[in-house]
């Protein structure tokens, strides 16, 4: 008969294979954070502080990818506006330090905003600009989906570029320089091995609020909003304020991404407002491995390895990466993370 | 047509010329299932989505438990109590049959915007669902990947997703299709037993389980509903005959 409900202990339905074991996947991600973690230390008391910038570059670079990846991964929003975030956090640094410099208000009227020197002002500032741009941009955007929903995302970020080349207060194209890297109380920002462990940190953060976001009920939802989101609204849950506020989470971590990339630089234009950049992101993401963990870190890593090594040798570095971008796409569809790691379990 | 749970009233649809839904009315009462029968091009696809909240009609209301939901989208429909299922199953293929189900019993709990508690250990969400699979007696396979799945189990699985919701009625779209033999059997027993718990409206094709399930059937032909009745009312009807069923299978 059908009422063969029996009386269980709470909580005696379980998921399988919720513990936690340590595998493959475990050795290869340990792995990849332990190099990215050691090295740079190791780079740092040699006396080689290029190489630790070079991790700070990748770990930021990461972190931005990562916010891209929840939401091309999770969300199943092909986002090619993102440089817009990034570019709009990394200008939050900027200006912020050139009032601060000047003694300036970035503001007088209707309230008065001082510039500042504190990142952790900084970074409040640039993750909630970066989440209220979004708010917009996928309020609309997200009324389309496909090539029309990449379309849009691309022509924001595009305007925002162009109003940022033709801003002259803060530097035009010219972009705009942060002469004295932004501070943290008790900390000294401009050592680079401190620096480095800042971003490593804030990367960290990210992946832990992805994981953790994904294994709740809003990641339940998200997950289903991408798979089948007829199923989802047939289920009685609207999937547009779902990815709406994946979308705009996912902003605001590629916004603290890239503050934390003008103050490495100590430098801020509009070329990472740029498309360019959108479609680095992207790369990073697809070379990776798309709605991976670990992803945008393995992604980020092989750009820049790239990026640095091969483009050392010969400025046309890009059709190599052009080459192992396609080979990935046709040969490993889960990138280099499904390639070293295996293919992701569905529980 | 008080105590209806689900109604239609005076339905209308255009595509252009052509009439798709004609001034239907029918209700659903409880524990009974009402079958909506008629051939190819009936209009049964648009109706089921006036009913379901795809598509706006022109003219007319439907009411669920009472409440005008004829401007609600899917979504506040289901959260209200309209179960569906669909002709082609419509279920998240890679995840397993559990984290389907589960999905309901969180919109039917209100709380998608909880960003940290584990779903995997979330008792609130998993007896509920696997409740769910126990009435339909699929919990063997509750962590089964839905693409592992027959034809059949998908079925089952999608009412009980709309079971978790703990629907007022349910709207079960040609459940029936695409089952062998003994699939169409068994789904039959458990709709049997179902439709005391939750008055369905059955759309379906198989003239021997509408027949040997229906309490009351209605006859939608190019639009409009032209017989209505229970199955040896329908059976005896000329115009139903000449329309649908054919002589054979009188």
């Amino acid at each position: 008969m059908i009422n063969t409900t029996s009386q269980r202990a709470p909580g005696a339905v379980k998921a399988p294979g919720t513990e936690r074991h340590f595998d493959r996947k475990g050795l290869v991600q340990m792995t990849l954070l332990g190099l990215l973690l050691i090295l740079p230390v190791v780079a740092y008391f040699l006396g080689h502080l290029y190489y630790v910038n070079l991790a700070s570059r990748i770990t930021i670079i990461a972190m931005a990818a990562v916010g891209l990846n929840l939401a091309i991964g999770y969300g199943g929003m092909v986002s090619f506006g993102h440089a817009a975030y990034f570019g709009l956090g990394g200008y939050v640094a900027g200006i912020s330090a050139y009032h601060a410099f000047d003694f300036t208000p970035f503001m007088s009227w209707p309230i008065s905003v001082p510039g500042s020197d504190n990142l952790l002002v900084i970074w409040l500032a640039a993750a909630l600009l970066c989440a209220l741009l979004a708010l917009v941009i996928g309020a609309i955007s997200l009324r389309t989906t496909g090539v029309y929903f990449i379309m849009i995302t691309l022509a924001f970020a595009q305007m925002i570029y162009y109003f940022a080349n033709s801003w002259p207060t803060y530097g035009g194209e010219d972009g705009l320089p942060i002469y004295i890297r932004n501070t943290l109380p008790l900390l000294d920002t401009g050592n680079a091995l401190t620096y480095f462990l800042i971003c490593f940190i804030g990367l960290i953060l990210a992946m832990a609020l992805t994981s953790r976001l994904m294994k709740s009920r809003f990641g339940a939802a998200l997950t289903m909003a991408r798979l089948n989101d007829v199923r989802l609204a047939t289920s009685g849950i609207s999937p547009y304020p779902i990815r709406l506020v994946a979308f705009v989470i996912s902003a605001a971590i590629t916004g603290l991404a890239g503050a934390l990339y003008a103050d490495l630089n100590g430098f801020v234009s509009p070329t990472v407002l740029s498309w360019h950049f959108s479609g680095e992101l992207m790369v990073i993401v697809i070379l990776g491995g798309v709605g991976r963990l670990y992803g945008p870190l393995a992604g980020a890593v092989l750009f820049v390895m790239m990026e640095t090594l091969l483009g050392g040798i010969t400025q046309y570095w890009q059709l190599f990466l052009g080459l192992v971008l396609l080979g990935v796409v046709l040969f490993a569809q889960h990138g280099v993370m499904g390639l070293l790691a295996g293919r992701e379990r569905n529980e | 047509m008080s105590d209806a749970v689900l109604s239609l009233h005076h339905l209308h649809k255009r595509f252009g010329a052509l009439h798709a839904t004609n001034d239907v009315s029918l209700d659903l009462r409880p524990g009974e299932i009402h079958a909506l029968i008629g051939p190819n091009g009936a209009g049964k696809s648009t109706l089921i989505g006036q009913i379901a909240g795809n598509i706006r009609p022109d003219e007319g209301s439907v009411h669920l438990a009472g409440t005008a939901i004829t401007s609600m989208s899917v979504a506040q429909r289901a959260r209200l109590g309209l179960g569906r299922s669909f002709q082609v199953s419509s279920l998240a293929e890679p995840l397993s049959v559990m984290r389907n189900v589960m999905m309901s019993v969180q919109a039917l709990q209100g709380h998608s915007f909880r960003f940290f508690k584990r779903v995997s250990r979330d008792a609130a969400l998993l007896e509920p669902a696997y409740q769910a699979l126990e009435h339909m007696q699929l919990s063997h396979r509750a962590w089964t990947p839905v693409f592992e799945l027959s034809h059949g189990e998908r079925r089952q699985v999608e009412v009980a997703c709309a079971l978790a919701l703990k629907p007022r009625a349910l709207l079960l779209d040609e459940p029936m299709a695409g089952l062998g033999p003994e699939g169409s059997a068994k789904l039959t027993e458990l709709l049997e037993v179902l439709k005391r718990e939750v008055p369905i409206l059955l759309i379906e094709h198989d003239m021997e389980a509408v027949f040997r399930l229906a309490d009351r059937i209605s006859v939608l032909v190019s639009g409009s509903v032209i017989a209505h009745g229970d199955s040896h009312t329908i059976k005896q009807d000329p115009r139903v005959r000449e329309a649908y069923l054919g002589d054979s299978n009188a």
